[in-house]
């Protein structure tokens, strides 16, 4: 038996978070895998641990279609603390940033939080990210697996008078699902007060937690940075709670394919610009207006006009799962490529997601995937598979 | 009728000159929630080492390569409905494939079922 590709990876955006500490910025991306806080605390409840974006990490504990389905109903608690989380600081930089980012940066208030894509010149996505504005400065959780070049680039394109804090000694938790709010807020009280992509500063005993309302599975949920000696502690008490089960990366993974969202590296690279990706959200009204972000002209000329091809969710016909890598076909002629795809728990089917040529991207259009040697049937569906259910303000609850 | 396993995690019962091939506890176990299950078709000719089967759980497809060399008289029908009964029952029920030995002396150097047991707990 051999594994034929490996298809573990997920990773996240997410959050905000509180800086009292900071490091000096280690530009050195480590080549081992290395343990993460919760190393030891991972091991102790049966995790199976794979490398991932240059750490040990927990691919699954009980079981990928289980944890899957555990936090679609109840809450999931995630160690994220491979992903990077930095504090960007000093006069300017909003405006700063916003050379890199096609967001709204400067209208960002205190504890809101938005997702944006950090741009190459020729406008393709080097990363996504979440920005919020936090006390100290701009809070940027960044993808594990670029966040060495995600510094090396804020760093050489940001001026000197900014700061770029990288916070190494903080963990990253996410707990998601319907219940996660009721498992929080009997242990950080007042938690329930936030709204989906807000963030806030709260105390757990004497001390500050960095809490966002937001996630990476489509279901209500929280993001909380902490520091990392106090990580095990913090995530034994929410794993006591009755509606808590730890949750590892390939639940994630699922997880996040059926709520329609990208994973960079995957579903996101530096050869796509965001028009491309389906991410003309994160391309905020007033940066429509003013450009001034990395090939603004070119972006948001395809915004108008349309790109050559987009980013598509794709239903499988039958049961055999359709990979990254598999090539699209509308007859004989290749129109896309498969980049995450994967049985889907929740759906109870496998699902896809991958670019296709523009003329093939409206929904309801059928094409055939390539699937060792043999044709399947797909069909264009709208993004998410799965309904999200974000705790958003003004939504009837 | 004898058992035999593979370094591969494969079982093959023997009876005279047809096996059946499946995949064993531990492997299941490894490749976590097993979501479909191609089988080969009667009639195909395999070759000892080469591709026989494909398992994919949530994660990853994983080729499962044929034991012994021979032909196949029959794929496990009842994996394409429920793909799960490799996880409840590797070992029985989740078989992938009968075949026809071409050359029983194949069997030679495969791993008894202690054999085997010493060989994961290695692992």
């Amino acid at each position: 038996m051999h594994r034929q590709e490996a298809t573990h990876r997920s990773l996240e955006h997410a959050e905000p978070t509180l800086v009292s500490d900071t490091n000096e910025i280690d530009i050195d991306a480590p080549d081992e895998p290395l343990a993460l806080p919760l190393d030891g605390w991972h091991r102790a409840r049966g995790a199976r641990m794979v490398p991932f974006a240059g750490y040990q990490m927990p691919i699954q504990y009980e079981g990928i279609m289980a944890e899957h389905l555990w936090t679609r109903e109840s809450a999931g608690l995630f160690d994220v603390s491979h992903m990077g989380q930095l504090i960007l600081s000093g006069e300017g930089v909003e405006a700063a940033l916003e050379k890199m980012v096609p967001g709204d940066i400067a209208a960002l208030a205190e504890g809101k939080q938005r997702y944006s894509l950090l741009l190459a010149e020729d406008g393709g996505i080097l990363d996504d990210l979440m920005i919020t504005r936090a006390p100290m400065g701009l809070y940027v959780v960044v993808n594990g697996a670029v966040k060495w070049d995600d510094i090396a680039h804020l760093r050489e394109y940001l001026p000197d008078e900014i700061t770029i804090s990288h916070l190494e000694d903080r963990a990253l938790l996410a707990l998601q699902g319907p219940k996660a709010v009721d498992a929080l807020k009997r242990v950080v009280p007042g938690v329930d007060r936030l709204f989906f992509m807000e963030a806030s500063s709260f105390l757990w005993g004497l001390e500050p937690l960095w809490i966002s309302r937001s996630g990476y599975t489509g279901e209500d949920g929280f993001e909380i940075s902490l520091p990392a000696e106090h990580a095990a502690e913090f995530a034994d008490l929410l794993c006591k709670e009755p509606e808590v089960k730890p949750i590892g990366l390939g639940a994630r993974d699922s997880l996040r394919l059926e709520a329609g969202l990208p994973l960079y590296g995957h579903d996101l690279d530096p050869a796509t610009d965001p028009v491309e990706g389906d991410l003309s959200f994160a391309i905020s009204k007033r940066r429509r207006a003013e450009g001034g972000f990395p090939s603004a002209d070119r972006i948001l000329k395809a915004l108008a006009g349309g790109a050559a091809r987009k980013r598509v969710g794709l239903s499988v016909e039958g049961k055999m799962p359709v990979r990254e890598g598999a090539l699209l076909f509308a007859g004989a002629d290749v129109v896309g490529e498969v980049t995450s795809g994967g049985f889907a728990p929740t759906v109870n089917a496998p699902i896809a997601m991958g670019y296709v040529a523009t003329a093939h991207a409206a929904v309801g259009t059928t094409l055939e995937a390539e699937v060792r040697g043999k044709r399947v049937a797909v069909s264009v569906t709208a993004l998410p598979f799965v309904p999200h259910r974000y705790h958003r303000k003004g939504a009837a609850q | 009728m004898t058992r035999y396993f593979t370094d591969e995690h494969e079982w093959i019962d023997v009876d005279g000159s047809t096996a059946t091939v499946g995949i064993t506890d531990y492997a299941q176990g490894q490749l976590g929630d097993i979501v479909f299950v191609e089988t080969p078709e009667a009639g195909k000719k395999l070759t000892k080492g080469g591709d026989a089967a494909v398992v994919e759980s949530v994660k990853a497809a994983s080729d499962v390569y044929a034991p012994v060399s021979g032909t196949v008289t029959e794929g496990n029908p009842a994996l394409a409905d429920d793909p799960a009964l490799v996880n409840s029952d590797p070992e029985g029920e989740g078989w992938f494939f009968k075949l026809t030995l071409d050359d029983p002396s194949q069997l030679d150097g495969l791993m008894d079922a202690d054999a085997y047991k010493a060989f994961v707990a290695g692992l």
